[in-house]
């Protein structure tokens, strides 16, 4: 854990993990598969991670996963908050030579942000998520291994494309500050 | 000996992300128990002067400082912010953003908490700022439950309990209703002189603040003070036009008449004001007034017939409502937070349905439409631009309404040409939205509705939080728009707007419609403007002082002379 | 259009007035007990402790019945989902295989089946009360000071009572961005093919996202304002102070938990096996 954490961090966890419930609840998108949506939650939670570090996403994962799951559900399912806090502290990690907020986000970090969240991912889903449910909870280990991964393979493409797209567009609206000059043009 | 507080010496600031200094060559002092008003319009530095004040700079926007600032004889780049927020204490804009507890007992002892107190201790101060603050009885209330005005107490308070010398209020007026801004400005007077704290207030709404005494105002333009005078003889000068400050209207109308205004005349506040060396020029300009235009009354393009409205197990919102707006009219509809304003808006938007009464659209019944049929006919224009924007590029953006009908590409480029130039922004449409000014957004998100072409459009609070250029660049167009044969409503707490851009007004209180008449006659009911919360503007007073018998008359020629002089100092 | 969710109920109860560390701990043990166990007999115990406490907080079924709902449909399928991935996951559990019906070969119903399945959804019933109960009975400030006494820094502590702060802000402001996204058109439901769905999610996301960003940075000035993270501790207004009830329910909670793990791994084996 780091020394101390910025009060800017602090509210980032904060009003990240208030946005990561509400996305989680009100914006999945139905696949058409039974039972499988694309959780957008999860491309915010990319953006908040390679944003604002490791330590922000981790815990945006993990709050935000055990409150949505308690508000709305009742109840935490731990196994996959676990793996939420790990997937946001990794795409953090690995991302931390990316500068998005300096408006930085070009081919290769495009494409270094998306290799290393689908090795994050992968195994994050799609190996410890189904572990974890073996150990906790005791599930039929063929079971839980299909459920991990479809959910693996869709957050992949849900931040593959949505979580790029966020990054773009932050990274849009940090750009240029440098030359902004306040006199307006219109 | 006067005690300074506040010392700026030669200084100046940078923001790292700027190009230029946004403060340059800044020399003022404000001493122990003064009031200070610092106005100026949006971009002239007065904000960033105000986060030099609480330590915000260079502690949280960071930028290279040159000269010095010293508050309290400390300096503040070398000081922790949190030795500075010990001093001086700040109220900020929104009042949502700084809330942090959840409770108003919890958000009053939050700066406590961060100080260690025991818990005795707090609830005891916390007791106390309540008092000082008015809100003794609701300190268990969540803070979504209060009121605007409630919710500024609240911050207040918040400050209050560190005992601070210094009081920073930053635009303090800008989310409440004129009742309320009243009742606000009434309580920072109380608290500068019967607990003797150095206040300094940054704001536009300048005739509102003047409301009670001030000291000095502090013009800021340009990163420059160009001006640092008493309010009667800052009043005497033409700094405020020179910078688009909008003056007291009384002191507008006085020049409008060719009176010369003199510190003598004690003009900062029209209850002091003496007006025997001009009388005769106000009586005589009047003279040249055209007549009243009375309610257009041609073909009803939108009706609205006993409307009810609840939430499941809510109490009633909207009760029996009814009224009628002809095509081509410019209506504003009025009343405090919490009246009903905005459950208008979504059911006239199709957001909601009516629990019973109709709505009709052009003559038609329009219960079937869904939210997306319903936009073509009417277009609604957010306060928050932000709330709407979703494109990067101005075209995009404008042209997103269209896309996802799925009109095709050629019409679609040739729709968004036409409104781009009629909001003015054809020569920008490549250009990104996030290098736009609020007021510049606020064009883009009326263009993107404008595109679908409703017949009808409401805005919520247009120019809420616009300086006077911007105020009147966005009503300006507006008013064009109208005269393309645009119906527009508008939702707003403004009194002048109200006065000067819609001849009619509708006044909805508690869920109710208790007035519907010309604008001018809606202010000069007491009785309404007491229940609404709405406030008498000054011009009313200026025509008592003068005598003048029929004082909406007056009040009407100030507003076509205002529109033709406002026009050319643009 | 208001959508449901669980939060603090006022009542008076013996529940409500035990302090949040107190109701945090003994959710924790709770949950770990019923989490490691596959007893049967403790599952049955633990689940009849769960509804007592239940009825002994006062609060109604009708409180919680639209979670309640969300809940049985879920284990219903979860359960479905165990038969048809795993139809003999109970045979190779305990060894045995009494056949109930037959279906086709590996698909036949087993009585270790089913008792495996029963186990499986009673550890599911014997935690939501437990959860359900601590979500109504805390109040959500007087929960984050209990965070930071059962030793979570207080910035942690404090993010969380931000994000509970916020949840109602920002789900209002999703609201507003979706109806005005609407209002130009677009088009949320299943009617739209996938990549279109995408889209149509960004156009939502993108303006809540942004905004969201610039609310940090306010609140942040606010609390920066206000002397935030300036010590190395806090004291918290709605912390409450521990009264008898507070350490008996721990001790009792702490007990079951002990007495629950040790019968469950006494014989080496998580499974409670009724069949040799």
């Amino acid at each position: 854990m780091a020394k101390s954490l910025s009060t800017k961090t602090i509210v980032a966890i904060g009003i990240g993990t208030a946005v990561f419930v509400i996305l989680g609840r009100f914006v999945s998108i139905p696949t058409g598969i039974p039972n499988t949506t694309v959780e957008t939650s999860y491309a915010f939670l990319a953006l908040m991670a390679v944003v604002f570090g490791p330590v922000a996403g981790g815990l945006i994962g993990f709050i935000g996963h055990a409150l949505k799951d308690a508000i709305f559900y009742g109840s935490p399912w731990w196994s996959w908050v676990v793996v939420s806090a790990f997937v946001g502290f990794l795409l953090g990690f690995a991302a931390r030579n990316i500068k998005v907020e300096d408006g930085i986000f070009g081919a290769k970090q495009i494409i270094s942000f998306n290799v290393s969240q689908v090795i994050v991912q992968a195994f994050g889903w799609m190996l410890i998520a189904p572990a974890l449910d073996i150990l906790i909870y005791g599930e039929p280990a063929n079971k839980v291994f299909v459920q991990g991964l479809v959910a693996g393979l869709s957050n992949m493409v849900t931040v593959g494309v949505i979580g790029t797209l966020l990054l773009a567009a932050y990274a849009r609206t940090r750009s240029k500050t440098g030359s902004l000059d306040k006199e307006e043009t219109l | 000996m006067k005690k300074p507080v506040i010392e700026f010496i030669n200084f100046g600031f940078k923001y790292r992300s700027q190009a230029k200094p946004t403060l340059t060559n800044i020399n003022f002092t404000v001493y122990e128990g003064e009031k200070v008003l610092i106005v100026g319009p949006s971009g002239s530095g007065k904000s960033t002067i105000g986060h030099c004040i609480n330590g915000l700079i260079p502690h949280s926007y960071k930028g290279d400082i040159t000269g010095q600032l010293k508050i309290i004889g400390m300096d503040t780049s070398t000081e922790p912010i949190s030795a500075i927020s010990k001093k001086v204490g700040t109220v900020l804009q929104d009042p949502d953003g700084q809330f942090i507890g959840l409770s108003v007992a919890e958000d009053l002892a939050f700066s406590m908490e961060n100080d260690c107190l025991p818990q005795a201790e707090m609830i005891s101060k916390v007791k106390e700022a309540a008092e000082i603050v008015g809100m003794s009885d609701h300190l268990g209330y969540s803070l979504h439950s209060l009121s605007g005005g409630q919710k500024q107490r609240v911050a207040l308070g918040g400050v209050m309990v560190d005992e601070v010398n210094i009081l920073l209020f930053d635009e303090p007026l800008a989310n409440l209703d004129p009742a309320t801004g009243k009742h606000a400005v009434e309580l920072i007077d109380q608290l500068n002189r019967e607990r003797n704290k150095t206040v300094i207030i940054i704001e536009h709404r300048l005739e509102d603040v003047l409301f009670r005494n001030v000291d000095r105002i502090i013009v800021v333009n340009d990163g420059e003070i160009v001006s640092d005078l008493s309010p009667a003889e800052l009043l005497a000068t033409d700094v405020l036009e020179r910078v688009s400050v909008r003056e007291p209207l009384y002191i507008r109308a006085l020049k409008y008449a060719g009176c010369k205004i003199t510190p003598e005349m004690r003009p900062e506040r029209i209850d002091s004001l003496n007006i025997n060396g001009c009388k005769e020029k106000l009586l005589h300009w009047l003279e040249e007034v055209e007549s009243l235009n009375p309610l257009t009354s041609s073909k009803p393009i939108l009706q609205l017939e006993n409307i009810a409205f609840s939430y499941p197990g809510g109490n009633k919102i909207l009760n029996n409502l009814s009224f009628s707006i002809a095509e081509g009219e410019m209506v504003s509809i009025v009343g405090k937070n919490g009246a009903g304003k905005s459950t208008l808006t979504k059911l006239i938007c199709g957001f909601e349905r009516p629990s019973s009464g109709r709505i009709i659209i052009e003559g038609q019944d329009a219960a079937k439409d869904t939210i997306k049929d319903r936009a073509l006919k009417v277009g609604l224009v957010m306060q928050n631009p932000n709330h709407m924007i979703s494109k990067h590029l101005i075209y995009d953006e404008v042209a997103l309404g269209l896309t996802i009908r799925g009109v095709a590409e050629t019409e679609i480029r040739k729709r968004v040409d036409e409104t781009l130039k009629i909001c003015g922004l054809l020569p920008y449409r490549k250009w990104p939205i996030s290098a736009l000014s609020f007021g510049q957004k606020k064009r883009v998100t009326i263009a993107s509705i404008l595109v679908l072409q409703p017949r009808i459009l409401i805005l919520d609070e247009p120019t809420a939080g616009q300086d006077f250029r911007h105020y009147t660049e966005i009503m300006d167009f507006l008013q064009q728009l109208n005269k393309l044969g645009v119906t527009i409503i508008l939702i707003t707490h403004d009194m002048h707007l109200m006065l000067e851009y819609t001849p009619r007004a509708i006044v909805i209180e508690s869920g109710e419609k208790i007035a519907d008449d010309l604008s001018v006659n809606v202010l000069a009911d007491k009785a309404v403007i007491d229940r609404a919360n709405l406030k008498e503007t000054s011009l009313f007073e200026l025509a008592a002082l003068a005598e003048v018998r029929d004082a909406k008359k007056f009040i009407q020629r100030f507003i076509a002379h205002d529109k033709v002089v406002g026009r050319k100092w643009q | 259009m208001a959508v449901e969710m669980l939060s603090y109920l006022d009542r008076k109860s013996l529940i409500h007035n035990l302090t949040g560390v107190t109701k945090l701990l003994c959710f924790i043990m709770w949950s770990f007990a019923s989490m490691l166990t596959y007893d049967t007999r403790i599952l049955f115990f633990l689940l009849i402790g769960s509804i007592l406490v239940f009825i002994i907080s006062k609060i109604k079924i009708a409180d919680v019945a639209f979670v309640l709902v969300f809940i049985l449909i879920f284990l219903f399928i979860n359960n479905l989902a165990i038969y048809i991935f795993s139809p003999q996951e109970g045979v190779k559990i305990y060894k045995t295989q009494h056949v109930l019906f037959t279906i086709t070969g590996s698909y036949n119903i087993t009585i270790e089946q089913l008792f495996y399945q029963l186990n499986i959804t009673l550890k599911y019933l014997t935690v939501i009360p437990a959860a359900l109960l601590f979500m109504v009975t805390t109040h959500p400030s007087e929960f984050a000071s209990s965070l930071n006494r059962i030793g979570v820094s207080y910035s942690i502590a404090f993010a969380v009572a931000l994000a509970l702060r916020y949840i109602p802000d920002v789900q209002r402001d999703y609201r507003t961005i979706a109806l005005a996204q609407q209002a130009r058109g677009l088009d949320m439901s299943r009617k739209e093919k996938l990549p279109k769905r995408f889209k149509n999610a960004v156009l939502i996301i993108f303006p809540l996202v942004l905004s969201s960003l610039d609310r940090i940075e306010t609140i942040s000035n606010a609390m920066d304002l206000r002397g935030f993270g300036k010590n190395k501790k806090r004291t918290w207004y709605s912390a409450r102070p521990f009264r008898r009830n507070d350490y008996l329910a721990l001790l009792l909670i702490g007990m079951v938990f002990v007495l629950s793990i040790t019968v469950t791994f006494y014989d080496g084996n998580r499974f409670y096996n009724p069949f040799l």
